[in-house]
This record gives structure tokens, sequence and C-alpha cells, in this order.
């Protein structure tokens, strides 16, 4: 198994830290080299999703992922990664990769003063979620499924392939949504799908 | 929850890990900086070029020009104070602002003490030209460092030896013995727990951007590989002839920071650079100011 790890800008590298110590494989994808190469699952960090929204087209790497997460390659997205998969922002007029049905609203809870952590249940488990000018899922459609729900917001949801949050597990020492993510890539690579 | 305040002032300084921060003085060019992929932008009245130019006591910005600012972009927005000036701090608290630069750029309020950072909830950038520098205003409550470099004036060396000199003094204090440290912590004026963190992390406990020169695409990616985690560019930008290109080929060095390929193509044809001053030309040192 081998994870890319979008590394255009943002904390990746503390995504790269949590794989290393769950012994899972990863890349970095800065260029359009990096993207061509053969990977079973995408991880879109934390950071600000205007400059990584603007840098997947300078590097011209947006049409190759877009594509591979269309034909059903596992994704994660945390907070801007999540804005880039959304197909609405509700609060703004630019769409990323737009592959996940989902509307979204863009630093939802406002400015750093209402940045917070708290303790809830993803998928059932209780985990800690570091929200950061954090965005939320304002709606899901059908065929989605939600997986945490913070103050009646939905802050993570899956559909398919593709798994996302507003919060940052990468900022905790808690594994749970990684490890929910690489399940998702261990059944994708045990069907015949790629 | 509020004893979480800071680690979520030090974990929003990583989410701009990688990113570029930009000076603007006015909404169009706080509207260039984010079309550009700047991660955020630091709103001033003046540049720091203009301000070593025009002289006089520099101060916080008006408000109505950091609000403006605020109401055209969606990145995070950045304000400067003067050094040990807690009540421009408290008025930039008040607007929201995402992150206060307590800065040597302005002229410093108080030759003696920084600001006590730890009364605020808004996160605070320090300026620092060592180790010693960078842990004090971790200790006061800083939750993110930058390099002073020397402001305005285009030249990068100063911000060079400011990372190089931290660089060097983690490297020589992550290969101390632990009964060395006190006296380490004696001599850099901090609490020993802060040396204990940067001897077993091999870094300083918060994000660590290079600032203060920083002209050229270049120049980022020269900083980047001394370790920088970003870079600021305030003159740079906005001080050269064609700000737009400029802006966006900085972001795009600080990405692929390690590939002189990608750096090669990316500073060409960018028009030309801010003259600059030289190091020797400069009569006002802004980086000795709050040490």
């Amino acid at each position: 198994m081998k994870i890319a790890i979008l590394a255009l800008q943002g904390a990746f590298i503390e995504h790269e830290n949590i794989l290393k110590k769950l012994g899972v494989d990863f890349l970095e994808i800065r260029q359009k080299k990096d993207a061509l190469e053969d990977f079973d699952g995408l991880i879109i960090p934390g950071g600000e999703s205007t400059t990584q929204g603007k840098l997947l087209h300078e590097f011209d790497i947006f049409d190759v992922l877009k594509e591979k997460i269309i034909k059903g390659l596992p994704v994660f997205g945390t907070c801007a990664g999540l804005i880039l998969l959304a197909k609405e922002i509700e609060n703004d007029d630019r769409v990323h990769f737009s592959t996940m049905d989902i509307i979204v609203k863009r630093n939802a809870y406002g400015r750093q003063l209402a940045s917070f952590i708290t303790n809830d249940k993803f998928n059932d488990k209780l985990v800690p979620m570091v929200f950061i000018r954090a965005p939320y899922i304002s709606k899901v459609t059908k065929d989605c499924e939600v997986l945490a729900v913070v103050d009646g917001k939905i802050v993570a949801a899956r559909e398919n392939n593709q798994l996302v949050c507003a919060f940052h597990p990468e900022l905790t020492s808690d594994y749970t949504v990684h490890k929910y993510f690489l399940s998702i890539v261990e059944n994708y690579l045990n069907s015949n799908t790629k | 929850m509020e004893n979480n305040r800071y680690e979520l002032n030090k974990n929003l300084a990583q989410m701009l890990k990688g990113g570029v921060i930009m000076d603007v003085t006015n909404k169009q060019q706080a509207i260039i900086a984010e079309k550009a992929g700047a991660c955020a932008v630091m709103a001033l009245e003046r540049i720091p070029a203009d301000i070593r130019k025009a002289g006089g006591v520099a101060r916080m910005s008006d408000p109505k020009l950091i609000k403006e600012i605020q109401s055209v972009v969606s990145i995070p927005v950045m304000a400067k104070c003067r050094i040990g000036h807690f009540v421009e701090a408290q008025i930039l608290e008040a607007l929201e602002i995402d992150y206060i630069d307590e800065s040597e750029v302005l002229t410093p309020a108080d030759n003696k003490y920084h600001i006590n950072k730890k009364d605020f909830k808004v996160p605070f950038v320090c300026g620092a030209k060592d180790l010693g520098e960078a842990l004090r205003r971790i200790n006061e409550g800083a939750s993110m460092i930058r390099t002073k470099g020397e402001p305005g004036t285009g030249d990068v060396v100063q911000a060079v030896k400011h990372m190089r000199m931290m660089q060097e003094e983690i490297r020589r204090i992550s290969s101390m013995r632990l009964d060395e440290l006190y006296d380490v912590a004696k001599e850099l004026r901090v609490p020993y727990d802060l040396v204990l963190y940067v001897h077993d992390h091999k870094k300083l406990p918060v994000v660590n951007f290079a600032a203060g020169g920083v002209a050229t695409p270049a120049d980022a990616a020269l900083m980047m590989q001394l370790g920088a985690e970003g870079v600021f560019v305030g003159s740079g930008i906005f001080k050269s002839n064609n700000p737009e290109k400029r802006a966006k080929a900085i972001v795009k060095a600080v990405t692929n920071y390690n590939d002189p390929k990608v750096l090669a193509e990316i500073s060409e044809d960018l028009g030309e650079a801010m003259v600059g001053i030289n190091e020797d030309e400069i009569k006002l040192l802004m980086a000795l100011r709050g040490e």
C-alpha cells in the first residue's frame, strides 16, 4: 500500500508522521510527475484551500488527480482538503475538484478567535477534534454517509471512497480517522476496482 | 477550554507552513496577493522599504485599513503592533485579527519589555535573530517565530545569518548531554523546559518562517533549504515592477524549493526586482530592536 500526500502547502508533514507511525509507505506530490506515479490513496491536508487550489493548476496536477479520484482512487481531505473536494462552496464561487456531493461553508465558525478543540464521536468512536478556522458541511446528498456531527453541524462524511473531515486528525495522536481511511484503501485494493 | 488556546494558535501556524505571507497596504494588493496564492496577508500602511524611506515613528495601521483588507480576502489577515505596545495589540485583538506580529519593523514602544502574549487569545508571531531570542518570545507566549532579517532592504543576507544562527544553535543543543542543558537555559535566559524541547525534537516548539529581505524566488527557496517552514515577503513583491508575476513565482518557489529545474523556470522574465539597499548602506538596523 502506498499513499500519496498533496504537499503543495499546509500541514502535510503531520500526515506523513502519522503514516510513518502506522508503518504505511507514502510519497509527496509537489509536481505533475509525482501525481502520475502509482499510488493507492491520496491525502489532501489542511492549509489554505485557495493556495492549494491555485498551485494544483499552476503545476498542472489538477486534471491528473481529478481523473484518478473520479475513477475511484480513495481520497482523504482534512479541512482545506474537504473544501477542495466539495461540489459546492456556500460562501465562495470557486470550486476545485468538486468530486464529492456535499455543500460546505468556508471559515464557517469565523476567524482564529473562533477556533476550538472538542471531543466527539467519529463513526461512533470518541476522538479529539481540532477545528482551525474550520469549514463545516451544510448539506450532504443521499449517497453520503455522515460520520461526525458537532453542535448540529456535519463535520465528517464519506461518499464511496472519498472521506472528508472539517477538523484536523493529523494534529492529534489519535489515529482513528487515519485508520478508517486506510481501511477504505484496503477494501479498494481487495476489490477489482483498481 | 481556554488552556487550549495556545495549542490552537500554534496549530494555525502549522496550517500556514509551506506558504508565503505577503505584506499588503490596500485592498487591491490584498486581492493580488490572494490570487497569487499567498497563505495569509499582513495588513500595513506602509511596507518596510517605505517606512525606512519616510523615517519618523512607525505605528500600528489604521483599523479602517485592516477592516477593509479583512473584508476582501478569505485567507488569514495579520497585522503589526509595536514591540511592547500591548494596547495596540488589544486593539488588533478587538478587530479579530488572525495573527499579531509584534514587530521590529515598527518603532518600539518599550525598550525593555515585550508584550505578555499569554494575556491574549489571538496568536502572536515575533522576530528573532538567534535561538535565545526565539525561545524568549515563545516563553512570553509567541506561537510562531520568524527570522528578523533586515526588513525593507531586499537584501537576504541578514535573514540567512539569522536562520543559520538558529539552526546551528539547535544542532548544538540537540547534541548535548541533559546535564549541560541547565547551563544553556541560563545562558539563553529561558526556562529549562523550552531548551529540553529543542534538545528532544531538534526544532523550535513552534513554526519558524523566514523574513526580512526576501526579494526573489531564489531567495525564498534558499531560506526554505536552510530550514524555514515558510516565508514572509514584505517589500520584495510590491516594490518590484511586476508584483503579480513575482508573487506567483515566489509562492511556487516555496512549494518546489528543492527542484532547481522548476526554480529556473519560474525565475524567468519576472521583470526588475526591487532595487534594494546593501547591508553597509543602511543607517537603521531594525533587527537590533527588541532582543
